[in-house]
């Protein structure tokens, strides 16, 4: 069964992807790069992470990750408290990027991910514009930095420990949660599959490979 | 060597950058649209080379006053201290956690740099039309690629000390201009490494190879 064969996003070499065993993945022979796998139900797996990524990140939010008490007086602040004080201070661009980072573009990615399993679930070929939604949901994984911002709350809080006390608060608990939630439906999430069942524009080149050509491809190594 | 190596462009196919399709371009000239996505398809997008190294020079420049100018201001009742970047580092070194003040260290001075060095190397070898350890250039590409982000560590730990030590007059922390800088470094290097097309790293040997035939 030769299937038509691709080109490595990577280097551009021509392969052919073999038929892969569960769990098993192919990379590409010449520059090693992670071309395709093979894991059955990583869609639902990553539909139920993703649920529950995103009960957890509202939890995260709404609640104070931590809080400073000094001289019978208290402070605290939420993930977007970090974002908003910056922008108050007179300092919009870091103050929006930290926001962006923080919490619209996981956020974004996990809400995206939400739609686009379940209206792939239900309209089988899936309609276009969930297409459109991966090309949304691939630019926000990029800027979504729920790990690093834990990191750096950890900096922080040992920064702040000699001023005053700290109160760790629910919020931090619950971004630790979203983190390896975040991550685990990250990894199981495959938008290689949504996309072969997209519905097609139709516009501009017409025609694809097919599996007619007379050309040998090297196999994609397992 | 056998079967021998083809690369999606001499073949006239042209990978979506969206969609991963493969497509056969036609060969006139003119704008192209994957059939599947609609978003615009093309073998190499254009000026890939010169669009990087001007994100890279433009992150260079902030790099300078990200370092050199504060970029936060603790104040207590008795005093006003202004700390750039380097005075974060040396400060938790001095409190006595040596590990993150690695850590800083490392996503906040190394991490910016090493990345414009490895970008700015990737881009000489390809208009040099290097054709040498290509895989090791696919790897340092990819290396950029994965660790770039944890360049923001520091844009969120001033973040939250800043969000946090807000007690007027007892003590305050303020936000200062170095770390705009140090910001738009982080969004300029993320720019420069998603605008670097690492199939340009195989060009040059495909084409000497075709020479070769
Ligand atoms: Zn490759
Ligand atoms: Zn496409």
């Amino acid at each position: 069964m030769p299937e038509s064969p691709v080109a490595c996003p990577d280097c551009d070499l021509l392969q052919h992807i073999p038929v892969l065993p569960p769990q098993g993945k192919a990379l590409c022979c010449r520059c090693g790069k992670l071309l395709a796998t093979n894991k059955p139900g990583a869609n639902e797996r990553a539909l139920a992470l993703a649920i529950g990524a995103a009960i957890v990140f509202v939890v995260a939010n709404a609640f104070p990750l931590m809080g400073l008490s000094a001289a019978g007086r208290e402070v605290d602040t939420t993930i977007i408290g970090g974002a908003w004080t910056m922008w108050q201070e007179g300092h919009q661009f870091t103050g929006a990027l930290v926001g962006l980072c923080a919490v619209v573009a996981p956020a974004g990615y996990i809400g995206i991910v939400i739609v686009v399993l379940i209206a792939a679930r239900r309209h089988r070929p899936a309609p276009s514009w969930v297409g459109e939604l991966l090309h949304w949901a691939e630019l926000a994984q990029g800027w979504a930095m729920a790990e690093v911002m834990m990191l750096g709350i950890l900096v922080a809080l040992i920064k702040i420990a000699d001023l005053a006390t700290v109160i760790i608060g629910v919020g931090m608990f619950a971004t630790g949660a979203f983190i390896a939630l975040f991550a685990a439906m990250a990894i199981n999430f495959d938008p290689d599959e949504i996309w072969t069942q997209v519905q097609w524009t139709g516009g501009g080149a017409r025609m694809t490979v097919n599996s007619t050509q007379t050309i040998d491809y090297q196999e994609a190594k397992k | 060597m056998t079967p021998r190596e083809l690369m999606a462009m001499q073949s006239g196919l042209a990978l979506c950058r969206h969609c991963e399709l493969l497509s056969r371009l036609p060969a006139t000239h003119g704008k192209n649209y994957c059939p599947r996505c609609g978003h615009e398809i093309s073998f190499r997008r254009n000026n890939v080379i010169q669009r990087t190294w001007a994100l890279i020079i433009a992150a260079a420049i902030c790099y300078i006053p990200a370092n050199i100018l504060p970029v936060m201001t603790s104040i207590t009742l008795t005093s006003a201290e202004e700390d750039t970047i380097i005075d974060g580092v040396i400060l938790l070194y001095l409190t006595g956690s040596w590990p993150l003040a690695l850590i800083v260290l490392i996503a906040s001075v190394v991490i910016p740099m090493a990345k414009l060095f490895a970008l700015a190397y990737l881009l000489i070898t390809v208009q040099r039309r290097s054709i040498k350890s290509n895989r090791e250039r696919a790897k340092l590409y990819r290396l950029v690629e994965l660790i770039g982000r944890w360049s923001m560590l520091d844009v969120f730990v001033i973040s939250f000390v800043v969000a946090l030590v807000q007690m007027k007059p007892l003590m305050a922390a303020e936000p200062k201009s170095g770390i705009v800088f140090f910001a738009a470094v982080v969004v300029l290097t993320i720019f420069a490494a998603q605008s670097f097309d690492p199939r340009l790293i195989w060009d040059s040997a495909d084409s000497m190879e075709n020479r070769n035939e």
